[in-house]
């Protein structure tokens, strides 16, 4: 037990975990205590009010159960959107396939690029006057022409769109991964009993891609529950309040001064992450060793 | 035989169309760098009848460009070295030594992977430590994050060096320290490389730490640089467009070079789960 003492310091955790504990975990913990009481810009007496911060964020009078709800809608919308096309762009270009390597270095791309290029870019190609609107003019598409981020729910669809495109090329390598791991024994066994494509799909690829669906999946959920990137640079928010998610408003509620309110929103998230995290941790821990 | 060429032949189709939708706003935007403003405003594929190189040099100068790419190397390049010798090193004994503790701590580490941060409160920690609007600050900050996701891909990397030769190196008579950084490190290469990409362009992307932390134009790494030059030159794309390709070049370039690392990494550590 001496040797290992010595192989294996313990002062080789203290870096990484101070940092953690100082500007990462902290931080959450000093924001529960904050999410308690009046913190804000314009006082410089901080009081304890209780439940008060909670109590708002649940009023009915106020709107924030709304921005938690478009939270969950982006966050369940666009999971599903990229694990369908993920896979499906996983499923075709991990045969042969000509210029293969090309497709998957192209379709990651977007993966590399900031938010605030890819929203910026869309910012152009999805004004009025801007290249989806005379793409569709071109084929005569007058009718569905419209001011994407403005107009009824679509600014909604136009965030979940970009998200979408930024981020399927992700889930498509994770799930290349795992396809490669799939033997190729248990297809030409199954050729050999003589089945057909969506047989071999349904009994062999998606249930040995039960790993790679439950990684992405949580890529999925983490990333859209903490989203603001997006939503911030291309609509703030807006139009008005309706594209409100978590984070937008928490950085607003920064901007306004109210910490309190702010740090409370945080800690709610906070809880439900953790939650998430520990279900998550167990589940991935039970694959590893089964 | 009729419909499986009739497959093959979608499957090109579809794989084609959404290659080319990930590369049109790419190229869009590369194309209307080189117009000028009034051709710009519609931004098309229109030919530019006259190619001005100059919108280059223009962003560079009025949206002291140099400056925040200074800053973006800074704060990536320093989180990047810094996560990396102190992830493998937690990642090493945590793996290596299963003690009670240490798996509590390798969970407790993990669940930062889901774990938001308070980034209000944040600002009380950044203050207290005198952290706030500091480039040490920044760096920090882009370290800690990256921590749970590190310590996660190494830890699950360390396995694959055989135990065998820590034993050796010991009874060879080298320290820990030795130990680990002479021939530990050189085996984790693969991941080590890996790790230091995907931090180096989650640094390079990073938006929301600066936009909370960071008051003084001169300390804004490149994102922040390029979203207040577009707030400045709205109207102006072909200064805009400018300002994203000389943005995304580092970010491409290290793609195109460490594709192979950036993409086997990020499944390694997916498929073991």
């Amino acid at each position: 037990m001496n040797i290992q003492k010595k192989i294996y310091p313990a002062y080789f955790l203290f870096g990484a975990l101070l940092l953690y504990v100082f500007l990462y975990v902290l931080p959450s913990l000093v924001g529960m205590y904050y999410s308690f009481t009046d913190w804000s810009r314009f006082d410089d007496t901080v009081r304890f009010i209780g439940w008060d911060n909670y109590k708002s964020i649940f009023s009915s009078d106020e709107n924030y159960l709304r921005y938690i709800g478009n939270t969950l809608q982006l966050t369940v919308v666009t999971t599903i959107l990229k694990t369908v096309l993920g896979l499906g762009l996983a499923l075709i270009v991990g045969q042969k396939l000509w210029g293969k390597n090309f497709h998957r270095a192209v379709i990651f791309l977007p993966t590399v690029l900031s938010f605030l290029i890819t929203g910026l870019t869309f910012q152009s190609i999805l004004a009025p006057s801007g290249l989806l609107n005379s793409f569709l003019r071109t084929f005569g598409l007058d009718s569905w022409t419209r001011n994407w981020l403005y107009d009824g729910n679509w600014p909604f669809w136009s965030i979940y769109g970009i998200d979408v495109w930024k981020g399927m090329g992700y889930i498509m390598t994770i799930f290349l991964a795992g396809l490669m791991t799939i033997s190729k024994e248990y297809y030409e066994a199954a050729d050999i009993d003589g089945a057909n494509f969506w047989g071999k799909l349904r009994y062999i690829t998606l249930p040995l891609l039960l790993p790679s669906f439950a990684v992405t999946t949580v890529l999925n959920l983490v990333y859209g529950l903490r989203v603001f990137d997006i939503v911030y640079v291309l609509t703030q928010g807006g139009p008005g309040d309706q594209t409100e998610v978590l984070y937008s408003v928490i950085f607003k509620l920064f901007g306004y001064g109210y910490y309190g309110l702010g740090t409370a929103l945080s800690s709610l998230m906070f809880v439900i992450m953790v939650v998430i995290g520990y279900f998550i941790i167990r589940l991935l821990n039970k694959e590893v060793e089964a | 035989m009729a419909t499986k060429r009739l497959f093959s032949s979608l499957r090109h189709l579809s794989v084609w169309v959404v290659s080319l939708i990930m590369l049109v706003p790419l190229l869009l935007i590369l194309l209307n760098s080189f117009k000028t403003q009034g051709e710009a405003a519609s931004m098309n594929f229109k030919w530019p009848s006259q190619w001005v190189f100059s919108n280059y040099t223009v962003v560079i100068e009025s949206g002291k460009l140099l400056q925040s790419f200074g800053n973006s190397m800074l704060y990536s390049v320093v989180s990047v070295v810094l996560g990396i010798v102190l992830c493998a090193m937690a990642a090493y004994v945590l793996s290596r030594k299963k003690t009670r503790i240490n798996r509590f701590l390798y969970l407790f580490v993990v669940l930062g992977i889901t774990m938001p941060v308070n980034h209000i409160a944040l600002i009380k920690v950044m203050q207290t430590f005198n952290l706030m609007n500091t480039q040490i600050g920044l760096s920090l900050l882009y370290t800690a994050l990256q921590i749970p996701f590190s310590v996660f891909l190494i830890y699950g990397f360390v396995s694959t060096v055989p135990r065998e030769l820590d034993e050796a190196g010991v009874i060879d008579g080298c320290g820990s320290n030795t130990l680990f950084f002479r021939i530990i490190f050189p085996l984790l290469l693969p991941v080590v490389v890996t790790v230091m990409l995907l931090n180096f362009l989650a640094s390079w992307n990073e938006f929301i730490f600066p936009l909370y932390y960071l008051n003084s134009s001169s300390l804004w790494p490149m994102t922040l640089a390029v979203y207040n030059f577009f707030g400045r030159y709205e109207t102006a794309w072909n200064l805009v467009s400018a300002d994203i390709v000389l943005t995304s070049l580092p970010v491409i370039l290290i793609y195109l070079l460490g594709q192979k690392y950036i993409v086997s990494g990020m499944t390694a550590g997916s498929v073991k789960g």
